[in-house]
Parts: structure tokens; sequence; C-alpha cells
């Protein structure tokens, strides 16, 4: 495999990693509000993403990075274009950070006041990279819109699943109803959106003899689309069915695939009349980055992976 | 004025600001860490309280560090684009190995420290705070790395209008990386010191009071003059602790300092001769520690231990530059860089003998004279002063360069970005920092005056997982 592809594919995993991680993270402080009963559970909730939230957004550090290093000209390119999104998820995960740090060291109105910016910056973030990546494949404010609702709701679902997996007591009831009703919603918007995703770049497959249409409407493309379809409805069924774990497992693998589909829509053209190759680095930083990747990514991995062991007990209230 | 001037101030801003809470997340972990690791080594109950008041302390700041390091990661990005894709080869790489091997390591133990007083063995949670103090360490390493690249550009060629790393090993082990981290390091260690110190000189002072108001629950001290009220030997032990610290690193500080002085004489002349505000080229330069005074021959041994030695000037080196570069304005901002240098070495200096001054004085149980805890109170903001007025002369003395020699400021601009795009985030920006650092300093003056809080330690014959065993969250959400 070439380098570029090699590193495409990486830099698609931390996206990945990204938005299975902190998409829960997300979710759970944006049904703050509309699940808990008092601040003991408010408090539950937050307990169940306290340990690991801030690892979840090296996710992001990491990706930003290693497009910065692995393809400057894409990562320049994406961050100007989307400035002014890209500032509302910035001020959206400021907001939510400080917020979820110092909300256990106020009282009163002030923790009332974290809790408002917890909510916040998550529903803003979560909404913002949805509409992102919406408005990068389908260049559209529907798109926008349907990749921001999309992205809001299947966080919720997800988050709702992880309460339901991680908490104990009526809390846990509550988050598997929530979950059901996040369904309502995301189910239908992927119905509608998932099946434009494998065709959505097609206007832009323009540049330097790479046949777009071609790639676009590649059968991978549509099975990737499919199977995230399918991980979907089974993670509902899950969810009915009070199968908690593999529900969680099924959301994480809808939005993975999903987000999986997205990096293979870009694969030609990461941004119009840019290819892969033309954005990327040179082969001695390729090769390099690799090496380090290579035997840093499994300690990360198991460390990581640690933690939720570590905490892997229900949050009581 | 035009998006390059907004985008500039906004570079300025945001870094200024991340590098408020940078340097005592660096130092103030290490610190922690020494705490815990003295109450597991002593069971001794104030090295405990110590940890989860200064542990308190560190979160409330690191959680500033974090946001605000998100917004430099962007913007290289988002306002500029052209640097970006110029030097993504090469500066982007140290960036990606610091998210990789040092923010997944502080950021994910961190978690499990917090979370973990309950849940982990003793020996492992301890182990915990020192990876999470090393992974902030290591960042600094990489991020300086980067930035000592951009002043002294090594290991790569310029292929197609784009720089490409041809020796990584080369970047990492940059002279100037070498002698930039140990100085920005320590000197972030002089400013961790200094927050502690002032913190137990406050505390001091505070309970002092207490007892002469009749508070009986502040403990007395032993001290080689008997028995005093307040003084406890908590905050004894954390002041003589910063204090030595403080010491130590002033020591590496002006070591290195010098060893920077030297590499700007050799890599950035220009910047030596505005820190100076030395017109010409001479030999045997004075150096004036305030306008009007010199001292003899005392630049050239500074930049080139030879009394001497001939220092480039301004106007010279703009000469030679436009012979070299074509015609350009190639000197920065003098009065900022002048003024900036001996702000850092002042007001950083001047924190290091008050720690002199301090152990002095609390040598063999001396008790705290009141007026040194006075007087220590300024080691919050001297050394906060000096270490950005330390970035200010080494940002602004590089301008009109981004990259030495290779890419200006003005080249390396986002061209698509607008006017208004910019203002809006820099005003959106300011506005949203300004707030948070209100909330920050009021939640930091809050938590320091009310002291740390009794701790319930663990019964040793609990198991880690026991319920029983429950510690009062303190540090959670
Ligand atoms: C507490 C803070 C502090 C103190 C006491 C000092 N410095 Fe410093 N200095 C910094 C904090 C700092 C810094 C962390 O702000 C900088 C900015 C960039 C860097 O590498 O470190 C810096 C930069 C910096 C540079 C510019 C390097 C460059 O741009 O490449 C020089 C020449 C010196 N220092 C020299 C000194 C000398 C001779 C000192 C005293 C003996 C000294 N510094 C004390
Ligand atoms: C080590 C990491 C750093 C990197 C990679 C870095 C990089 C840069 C870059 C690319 C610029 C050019 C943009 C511009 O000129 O506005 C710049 C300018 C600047 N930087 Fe840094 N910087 C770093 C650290 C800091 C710190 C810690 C401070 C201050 C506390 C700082 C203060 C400034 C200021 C004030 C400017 C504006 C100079 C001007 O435009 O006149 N920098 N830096
Ligand atoms: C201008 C260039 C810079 C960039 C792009 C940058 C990037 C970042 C990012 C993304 C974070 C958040 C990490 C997390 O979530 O855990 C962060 C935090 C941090 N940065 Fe920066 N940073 C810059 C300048 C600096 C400098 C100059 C230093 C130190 C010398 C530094 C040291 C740190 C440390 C120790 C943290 C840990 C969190 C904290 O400070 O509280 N950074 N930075």
């Amino acid at each position: 495999m070439e380098l570029t592809t090699f590193w495409f594919l990486v830099i698609a995993f931390l996206w990945t990693g990204y938005f299975v991680l902190e998409g829960f993270d997300f979710g759970v402080g944006a049904l703050l509000p509309l699940l808990s009963r008092g601040e003991a559970e408010r408090r539950q909730m937050l307990t169940t993403i306290g340990p690991v939230w801030d690892g979840n957004e090296v996710w992001l550090i990491t990706a930003a990075g290693a497009m910065f290093a692995a393809f400057p000209a894409w990562y320049s390119g994406l961050f100007s274009a989307f400035y002014l999104p890209l500032v509302m998820v910035l001020v959206g995960l400021i907001v939510r950070g400080v917020s979820l740090e110092w909300r256990g060291k106020v009282e009163g109105r002030e923790r009332a006041l974290c809790d408002a910016g917890i909510v916040t910056g998550s529903v803003l973030t979560a909404f913002t990279w949805g509409g992102v990546f919406g408005h990068m494949l389908f260049g559209t404010a529907l798109g926008t819109v349907l990749g921001g609702t999309l992205a809001l709701s299947l966080a919720m679902l997800h988050g709702a699943v992880f309460l339901a997996l991680k908490t104990a007591g009526p809390l846990r009831a509550r988050a598997r109803r929530a979950a059901l009703t996040a369904a309502v919603v995301a189910v239908p918007v992927a119905v509608v959106a998932l099946p434009g995703l494998p065709s959505a770049n097609a206007p832009q497959g323009t540049a330097t003899g790479v046949d777009g249409a071609a790639w676009t409407a590649h059968p991978v493309l549509w099975a990737a689309a499919l199977a995230a379809m399918v991980a979907l409805a089974a993670a509902v069924a899950l969810v009915w069915r009070r199968r908690e774990g593999w529900a969680f497992a099924a959301t994480a693998g809808s939005i993975a695939l999903l987000t999986g589909t997205v990096f293979a829509a870009l694969w030609r053209e990461p941004l119009p009349g840019l290819t892969v190759a033309e954005a990327a680095s040179g082969p001695y930083t390729l090769g390099l980055l690799t090496w380090i990747g290579l035997i840093a990514l499994p300690f990360v991995l198991a460390y990581q992976g640690w933690t939720y062991w570590v905490f892997r007990r229900r949050v009581t209230a | 004025m035009d998006a390059l001037d907004l985008a500039r101030w906004q570079f300025g801003v945001t870094t200024v600001y991340h590098f408020l809470f940078v340097p005592l997340t660096i130092g103030l972990g290490v610190f922690v860490a020494g705490l815990q690791t003295a109450w597991h080594r002593t069971g001794k109950e104030h090295y405990l309280r110590l940890t989860k008041f200064f542990g308190k302390l560190f979160l409330i700041n690191f959680a500033m560090g974090v946001v605000t390091g998100l917004v430099q990661e962007f913007q290289f990005g988002m306002n500029w684009s052209r640097y970006s894709t110029f030097v993504g080869d090469v500066f982007g790489a140290p960036l990606a190995l610091e998210a990789l091997l040092a923010f997944f390591l502080e950021s994910t133990f961190l978690g499990l420290w917090i979370f973990g007083w309950d849940r982990l063995p003793k020996r492992i949670h301890l182990a915990c705070i020192w990876a999470a103090a090393i992974g902030s360490n290591l960042s600094a390493y990489f991020i300086l790395a980067a930035n000592a690249w951009m002043k002294h550009p090594v290991g790569y060629e310029v292929v197609d209008g784009r720089a490409r790393m041809t020796d990584l090993w080369a970047v990492l082990t940059n002279s100037t990386a070498l002698a930039q981290v140990p100085h920005v390091v320590a000197a972030a260690f002089i400013v961790a010191g200094g927050f502690v110190i002032a913190v137990s000189g406050y505390r001091i002072l505070r309970e002092r009071r207490q007892v002469a108001d009749g508070d009986a629950t502040v403990p007395m001290a032993r001290t080689a003059r008997g028995r005093v009220p307040g003084d406890p030997a908590m905050w004894r032990t954390s002041l003589r602790a910063a204090l030595v610290m403080t010491a130590i690193a002033g020591a590496v500080v002006a070591g290195t300092g010098d060893m920077s002085g030297q590499l700007l004489h050799e890599q950035q002349p220009m910047k030596l001769a505005a820190a100076e505000g030395l017109r010409h080229d001479e030999k045997g330069a004075p150096f004036s520690p305030v306008p009007g005074v010199e001292v003899p021959s005392m630049l050239s041994l500074l930049a080139a231990h030879d009394p001497a030695a001939e220092i480039q000037g301004i106007e010279d080196i703009q000469a030679r530059y436009e012979r070299q570069y074509g015609a350009a304005d190639y000197r920065p901002n003098v009065p900022v860089v002048y003024w900036s240098f001996r702000v850092m070495i002042g007001f950083g200096l001047s924190t290091v003998g008050l720690s002199l001054l301090g152990l002095w004085l609390t040598r063999r149980r001396r008790p705290t004279p009141e007026w040194f805890a006075r007087v220590s109170l300024l080691a919050l903001p001297l050394p906060t002063l000096a270490i950005v007025a330390g970035w200010l002369l080494s940002e602004i003395g590089r301008q009109p360069w981004t990259v030495q020699g290779e890419l200006l400021t003005a080249a390396g601009v986002s061209p698509g970005v607008s006017l208004t795009e910019v203002a809006i985030s820099l005003s959106i920006f300011t506005a949203l920092y300004g707030v948070l650092a209100l909330a920050e300093a009021k939640l930091l003056a809050r938590h320091i005056k009310a002291g740390p809080e009794p701790v319930a330690t663990v019964p040793p014959q609990a198991r880690p997982d026991d319920d029983a065993a429950r510690l009062t969250p303190t540090l959670m959400y």
C-alpha cells in the first residue's frame, strides 16, 4: 500500500475514534437536563464520562495534528475554508471543557451555569461537526442541516445507550427510553442522508485525471453506507431488548461506519481540486510517522482501554 | 487594517493567554506528584492534605490550558493556511507526536488520578499523577522543538515551494531547541514555584491572623523560638519545597538563557540587536540594564563570551538582509523587544532572589517572618510577567519572519479568509477568554482562601474496590 493511502486511512481512523468516543460524551452532555432528576443524578451522569472525556478529546487533537503533518494542504485548506463553523466548534469545546472541570468546585447558581455550559457546549459542538461534514459532502444548506441533525441525534442515541450501560437505578431505565426516543429522529434522518452519501462527492470529481463519478458510485461506498444503516437498526432492536452492551457496540459501529463512509467518499478528492497525493507530505516524513505511530498507538489504545476497565462498574447515584 | 493584522493579533492574544496557564500546569503537576510521593513514603496526613489542596488548584488551572490549547492547534490551519502548507511536513510532525506521545498520556492518566482515589491501589494511583506530569513536560518538549525550528530551521529542504523534512533527528535536537526546552521548562517551574510560595505566604498570614483573633482550630507550629501561632507545619513544608524548586530552576534558567543569548548571536542577530537597541555593528558592545546606564563590553561578553566580540547592529543587518532577501523592512518592533528582555530577566531573577532570601530566613526551623510572608505574594505576578515577556522577546523579535530566513509572516496568512471572519473570531475569543480569566481567578482565590479540606484516609485493610473505602470525592465532578 502506498504511504499516502495508509495515512489517509490513519486519519480516517483517528476521526472515527474521535466521533465514536466523544459521541457519547456529547450525548451525555446534551441529555443532562432531560434525564436527570436532581443534583445526585446529574453527578451520576457526569461521573460516567468524567474520567474519560479529556482523553477522548485528544483523538481530535491527534487527528488534526496528523492531518497537519501528513497532509498539510488538506489540513490548512479545510480549516481555513470552514472558518466560522470551526470557531463555533472551539467555543463549544471551550465552554464544555471548563464547565465539566469546574462544576464540582462551585455551588448553587454557578454550578447551574456550568450545567448550562455542558449542555450548550455538547449540543453546539455535535451539531456543528455534523454540519461541517454534511456541507463538505453535499455542499448545500440542506446537507448542512441534515448532517448536523444526524450527528446530534446519533450522539444522543449513543450517549443514552452509554448511560443505560453505565448507570444503575432509575436513571438506567430512563436512559433506555431516551435512546428509543433519540432513535425516532436519528433513524429517519439517516435513511434520508445515508443513500446520498456515496454519490454526494460526485460534483467534485474533476481533479487531475481522477474519475470522480466512477469512484463515488463505487460498491465499497454503498456497502459501507448500508452497513451503517444495518448497525443503526440493530442498535435500536438491541436497546428494545435491553441488551445494553451489544446495543452500545452497535451504536459505536454505526457511527464508525458512517464516519468511514464519509472518509471513503472524500478519498479521491478531500477538497475540491485537491487530491490526496497533492496534499501529502514527503515520503520521509510519512515513513517516520508510520514507524512512530505503529509503536506508540498500541500503548495508547492499551492504557485508554485500561481506563475503561478500571471504571467498568455501573455508577450509582 | 487587513485580515493579516487581525490574524496576528489573534495569534498573539490566544497564545499569550494559553501560556498563562501552561507554565503552572507544567510545574505544579510535578509539585503535586512530589507531594503525593511524600505522603506515600511517610504516611503523614499533612502531605495528603497538601496534595489535595494543590491538586485542586492544579485542576482548576489545567482546564484552561486544555481548552485554550485546542484553539492553538486549530488556528494554524484557520488563519495561517499558507504557513501551514509551507511548513506542515516539518512543523506538523512534532505537533502530531505531541498529541500521540504526550497529550494522550497526560489526559488519560489525569482522568485516572482524579477519579481513581478509591479505585486504584495507592502505588498505581501515585504512578498516574507522575505519568500525567511527565506528559505535560513531554508536550512542552515537542511544541518547543517545533517553535525552535522556526527560529533556526534545520533538517529540511525546500521542494516546490514547500519545506520537506530530511532529518527528524536534526529537528528534534536543534541547537536552539536544546537551549530553549530547558529554559522554558525551568521558567515554568519558577512560575509554579512562585505560585506555591505566594499561596503558602498568604495562608501563613491568614492563619496567624485567625489565631490572633482567637480561632482555636488553627494549629501551632514548633519552631526554633518555641511554639508560634499559625505557620503550621503544612505551609512551612510547601513554602520551603517551593523555595528550593524555584532556586534550582533559577540556576537552570540563567545557564540556558546564557546559551540562548549566544545562539541569538549566531542565528538571529536582529533579535539580539533589538534586545539591546544596538543600531550599528560594534566591537565590545555594551549592555544597558536600563536606558542611560551602560556596562561596557557586557553585551559582547554575554553573547559571545568575549568582551571584544563584534555584535551586529540593527541598521547594518537591515542593509545586509536587503541585499540577501530583497527590499523590505526587516526590523522588529524594537522598544517592545528591548523592554521584554529587561522585564524577563529583571522580574524573573527577582523571584529567584526572593526564593534564596526565603530559604535563608526560614533555615533550621526559624518561623517565617511576617514581612517575608507579605513580600512572598509578589512571587505570583513577577515570574508570570517575566515568562510572558520572554515570549514577546522571542516571537516579536523574530518578526517580520515567521520562519527565519524562509517565510515572512505576511506570506503565511490564509488567502481565502476575510477580514470580517477574523474580526468575528478575534472578538469572540477575546470576550470569552476575558470572562474565563475572571472566573478562574475568582475560583482559585476562593479555594485558596478556604484552605485545604480535612481528609478521610482509606483504612489500610480496605480493598480498593470496597464501597466502604470511598473517599470524599473532593476532586471529582
Ligand atoms: C521566569 C522566566 C524567565 C527568566 C527568569 C529568564 N527567561 Fe529567558 N525566556 C523565558 C523566560 C525567562 C521564556 C520562557 O519566556 C522564553 C521565551 C522563548 C524561550 O525560549 O523562552 C525566553 C527567551 C529567552 C531568549 C530568546 C531565545 C530565542 O528567541 O531564541 C533569550 C536570549 C533569553 N531568554 C535569555 C535569558 C537570560 C540571559 C536570562 C537570565 C539570566 C533569562 N533569559 C531569564
Ligand atoms: C512554542 C510554541 C509556539 C509556536 C509554534 C509559535 C508560533 C508562532 C507563529 C507561527 C507566529 C506567527 C504569527 C504572527 O506573527 O502573528 C507567532 C507569533 C507570535 N507569538 Fe508565537 N508561537 C509559540 C509560542 C508562543 C508563546 C508561548 C507566546 C507568548 C506567551 C507567543 C507569542 C507570540 C506573539 C505575541 C506573536 C505575535 C508576533 C507578531 O505578530 O508581531 N508565542 N508565533
Ligand atoms: C502555539 C503553539 C501551541 C499549540 C498548537 C498548542 C496546542 C495545545 C493543545 C491542543 C492542548 C490541549 C491538550 C489536551 O487536551 O490535553 C495544549 C495544552 C498544553 N500545552 Fe499547548 N500549545 C501551544 C503552545 C504551547 C507551549 C509554548 C507550551 C509549553 C512550553 C505548551 C504546553 C502545553 C501543555 C503542558 C499543555 C497541557 C494542558 C495544560 O496546559 O493545561 N503549549 N496545547
